[in-house]
């Protein structure tokens, strides 16, 4: 330690470095390189995006031709008005939606009363409780067991399935009680001495502190239930009733690549002549993406804090 | 760092103006020691902030060996209200999480659905012999492992390389723009980013195999998912495209904590922005890349299955079918239930090692560990 104390004396000290230079031309390289890599980043980012918008803003059979950048060329609404006829994937939408809202009230709520309880230091049974949870983010039992589960609770071909299984998340959880342990104890305590119950404390004192920490954990759940179609494939293929509009998505995208499907394929014949696959998925994505793209941008410092306290370990 | 830049010059000015007769030597000299001292201060200070952390550490292990309160039946009853609340917890968990895991007994069973858990033939390893005979089940590691390596690796290069390049973004606007759209891909499902990767990389139209011809590296357009040897990048960079944004947020979150004397002490040792970035930024998050790294070396098979489902085809197949996909073939659609089973107790078994071995090895090399 000495030795870095005494380094500037021994060192044969240059008076010129004292004064920040304004200028130092590998500065002025390093800002330029910086500013290419992260331009191109964004295009990159960005590009694949827009250009779905513009093919499905695009005449189908206009589209196949290829050579649509950033803008459409020949413009047409018709794929818009295909997707919103198609039958099976306004169920999917209905049934995504309620998916969506349904998870991440009762996730949310349920996961934050029990991240209540285990941020509460002296209750006796906080540490088992947790490992208990804990350690369901390390061993699972895997896909056989879990389906095999499923059927014998009947939650196979219902609804439920999409909603019941995973309302815990062991994530989630350390999220919302890293959050809670964060706050002041005398804020329960007081309340306590006031004669509150739990559930009291819990309701009118905790929810809405925790709103900044709730909407990133809801984000979290919406956007992981609003992307899920692999549930629905395994436990409600046949059911149409009870498709999501990510898993007709995945239909309308493998009848894309195994290109034996013709525009006829889909709902309205008379338009057939103008729509493709390709320009319907085109559409479906961008309507499918649309709710949460729009939304994000608003929850954007909420889930910054919510990672940020929650992704490293507690 | 305005601040004090200001105070230097400040204190510059001060120097030549009470000592306007003293002779060009003599400022230098106050110049020299103004700056000796000022880079003592700045080393005090990150002296200091270590030695706080250290004390955290201190306090946080002495919190831990605290004697546990003991059980009473008075704490019990006191605390009853908390154990009701969490008793449809614990039951939910079990049902969910821990009575599934009894289905393992199917590995060393010849299960049949009629028969039951108990009433099913017990084989003891046949299962397991039966599974790592198999050619094709080997063939799925390998491409499980290689997958996981490379995403591993990719993910973190690009995201912290990211968040490093972002970080030195000075202005405000467009740092926010490109954080913004960088987290964009990440609301996307896999099959929508799936959908985006096939059109970028086709055949016809694509604009990757347009531009690589254009610039001349490729001769004709290439098919980028008939290519074996090219379906783990191209998994990989599918990967990057939608995560990247994302996985910078912790760096950057990690970035802002970084004590701002550690970069001016950095300057005046002649330090320019890449040698800050790299001397002084990058060392800064080295414990939240570590974390990181071990909780993700834990997770190296749980390369998932969407991607890989989605994009393989006949061609590929043989290099795109991972653990995942190997079970719920075998598991699901051919209903062999044993070797499904037995195919998730082994990546199971090896995440967990993984993770110890991991955490083992950050110990041993005096870096930070997860437990």
């Amino acid at each position: 330690m000495q030795n870095v104390e005494l380094e500037p004396k021994t060192e044969d000290f240059k008076p010129k470095k004292l004064r920040r230079k304004k200028f130092r031309p590998a500065d002025v390289i390093f800002v330029v390189i910086n500013t290419l890599i992260l331009t191109l980043a964004v295009v990159i980012t960005l590009y694949p995006i827009l250009n779905t918008l513009a093919v499905s803003f695009n005449d189908g059979l206009d589209a196949l031709r290829g050579g649509i950048y950033l803008l459409p060329r020949k413009f047409s609404l018709k794929n818009y008005e295909t997707v919103f006829q198609m039958d099976n994937l306004l169920t999917g939408a209905r049934n995504s939606v309620l998916r969506t809202v349904i998870a991440s009230v009762l996730h949310l709520s349920v996961t934050a009363l029990l991240a209540y309880v285990l941020s509460i230091k002296e209750f006796v049974f906080r540490k088992p409780v947790s490992m208990f949870f804990v350690m369901t983010m390390y061993v699972s039992a895997g896909l056989i067991p879990t389906f095999l589960l499923f059927r014998e609770l009947s939650l196979t071909n219902t609804f439920w399935v999409y909603v019941i299984p995973g309302i815990i998340s062991a994530f989630n959880l350390l999220v919302l009680r890293t959050y809670m342990n964060g706050l002041p104890d005398s804020l329960r305590e007081s309340a306590q001495i006031d004669g509150a119950n739990h559930l009291t404390i819990f309701l009118k004192i905790y929810v809405p502190i925790c709103k900044p920490v709730f909407a990133t954990v809801a984000l979290f759940i919406a956007v992981w239930h609003w992307s899920s179609w692999f549930d629905n494939m395994i436990y409600n293929p046949r059911d149409t009733n009870l498709t999501t509009l990510q898993f007709e998505l995945m239909k309308l995208l493998s009848s894309v690549s195994s290109q034996t499907s013709s525009g006829n394929a889909y709902g309205n014949t008379t338009q057939s002549v103008a729509i493709t696959p390709g320009s319907i998925r085109a559409a479906a994505t961008i309507v499918t993406s649309m709710p949460i793209v729009v939304l994000y941008p608003f929850l954007q410092r909420y889930f910054i804090t919510g990672l940020s306290i929650g992704g490293v370990k507690e | 760092m305005k601040g004090s830049d200001a105070a230097v010059t400040e204190n510059e000015k001060d120097i030549i103006k009470t000592d306007g007769i003293a002779s060009e030597e003599e400022i230098a000299a106050k110049k020299r020691e103004a700056a000796i001292d000022r880079r003592q201060k700045a080393y005090n200070a990150t002296k200091s902030s270590t030695k706080q952390s250290t004390d955290d550490r201190g306090r946080k292990s002495k919190k831990q060996k605290e004697p546990r309160e003991k059980i009473t039946k008075k704490l019990l009853i006191r605390q009853r209200e908390l154990i009701f609340i969490t008793i449809p917890f614990i039951l939910y968990g079990l049902l969910f999480y821990y009575i599934p895991l009894g289905g393992w007994v199917m590995a060393f069973q010849k299960y049949k659905p009629k028969d039951g858990l108990l009433g099913s033939k017990w084989v003891g390893m046949d299962v397991f012999v039966r599974l790592f005979s198999d050619d094709v089940f080997i063939g799925v590691i390998r491409n499980t492992l290689m997958m996981g390596i490379i995403n591993l690796v990719l993910s973190f290069v690009f995201a912290i390389g990211f968040a490093l390049l972002l970080n030195e973004v000075r202005l405000k606007l467009p740092k926010k723009f490109a954080q913004t759209v960088s987290y964009l891909p990440h609301f996307l499902s896999w099959i929508i980013v799936v959908g985006i990767v096939r059109d970028m990389l086709s055949m016809d139209s694509g604009i990757v195999n347009e531009i690589l011809v254009g610039i001349g590296i490729l001769k004709e357009p290439m098919n980028f998912f008939g290519q074996p040897n090219l379906f783990w990048w191209v998994v990989g960079f599918s990967n990057v495209w939608k995560e990247t944004g994302w996985n910078s947020i912790i760096y950057l979150a990690a970035i802002t904590a970084i004590n701002p004397d550690m970069y001016e002490a950095a300057s005046l040792d002649g330090a320019g922005r890449f040698g800050k970035m790299w001397y002084v930024t990058l060392p800064g998050i080295k414990a939240t890349i570590f974390i990181l790294l071990l909780i993700n070396v834990g997770n190296i098979l749980n390369v998932g299955f969407e991607l890989q489902y989605l994009l393989k085809n006949g061609l590929v197949q043989s290099v795109a079918d991972t653990i995942d996909i190997y079970v719920l073939k075998w598991g699901i659609s051919q209903g062999d239930f044993s070797l499904g089973t037995a195919a998730g107790i082994f990546k199971s078994a090896v995440s967990i090692i993984l993770i110890f071995l991991a955490n083992s090895a950050s110990k041993a090399a005096g870096e930070e560990r997860l437990f």
